[in-house]
């Protein structure tokens, strides 16, 4: 996104703005800070799906016998629902986050990109219902 | 005069520093990961639905196929929480300088292949 500064920039900046005293204004580039936010949120999301891993590291080993029929009970628990629940959506995000860059590296055509972001986003949403079907059908 | 500047790079001859290939396997970790999102719900499923489907995906299991790709979604997934946990103590501006950020670098490709053999000898 491309700002026109203000005429009468604050003096901490309005120097710096211009090319000259009295020249023309220089632009000021700014972002849209979606970049932040994903930086945020791919940090946020990796940090749930990693504690998650060592929570089910745990919950297997600590099973009285890993069976199938220990390993159903273990997912039939509530708390198990929902956590692998907030762990499905946050591998789902990640996964956007992640697929997204790299499409926008190598994916040069805007057309087929924008295609291929659509298929990825319908592709995770599916997933999510899926994922929700499976655990709670335990 | 206009010097001849190189155009073309070939990855494949440029000896790559390890936190370069730590790098990109991250990317192709991720990237299969995702792909096999599918397989992975798939199996998950099979394991919880009903004792039948599960001994019917056990027999699927025992394909040496499937558990190649097992294998290497496991690997996969490993490598890139390592991978993962490094630049999140990066981000704590810990271990950014050169000689511990290449220290690190073979520590997750060291560590990643470990636990995958751990595992994997736990599962079978």
């Amino acid at each position: 996104m491309v700002r026109q500064a203000p005429e009468d920039a604050p003096s901490s900046t309005g120097g710096s703005l211009r090319t000259e005293p009295g020249g023309p204004p220089k632009r000021v580039l700014v972002g849209a800070h979606y970049g932040a936010r994903d930086w945020l949120m791919q940090r946020l999301t990796a940090t749930v799906m990693a504690a998650y891993t060592l929570l089910l590291v745990i919950a297997v080993a600590t099973l009285p016998q890993v069976d199938l029929m220990h390993w159903r009970a273990l997912w039939s628990q509530p708390w198990m629902r929902y956590v692998s629940f907030l762990f499905l959506m946050c591998v789902f995000y990640h996964a956007w986050i992640g697929v997204r860059t790299i499409l926008m590296d190598y994916v040069h055509h805007t057309g087929l990109r924008l295609f291929l972001y659509g298929v990825v986003v319908l592709a995770l949403v599916a997933y999510a219902a899926w994922s929700i079907q499976i655990l709670w059908s335990v | 005069m206009v010097k001849p500047r190189p155009v073309y790079l070939n990855l494949l001859q440029i000896r790559q520093p390890v936190p370069a290939i730590v790098s990109i396997l991250h990317r192709i970790s991720g990237a299969l990961l995702f792909l096999f999102i599918p397989l992975l719900l798939y199996l998950l499923q099979a394991t919880l639905v009903s004792p039948d489907v599960a001994a019917a995906y056990y027999g699927v299991l025992a394909h040496p196929i499937v558990k190649i790709v097992l294998l290497v979604l496991l690997w996969a997934y490993l490598h890139h929480i390592c991978a993962g946990v490094r630049h999140l103590i990066f981000d704590l501006h810990i271990g950014t300088a050169l000689a511990p950020a290449r220290a690190s670098s073979m520590a997750v490709l060291v560590i990643s292949v470990v636990l995958t053999i751990i595992v994997a000898v736990r599962l079978w």
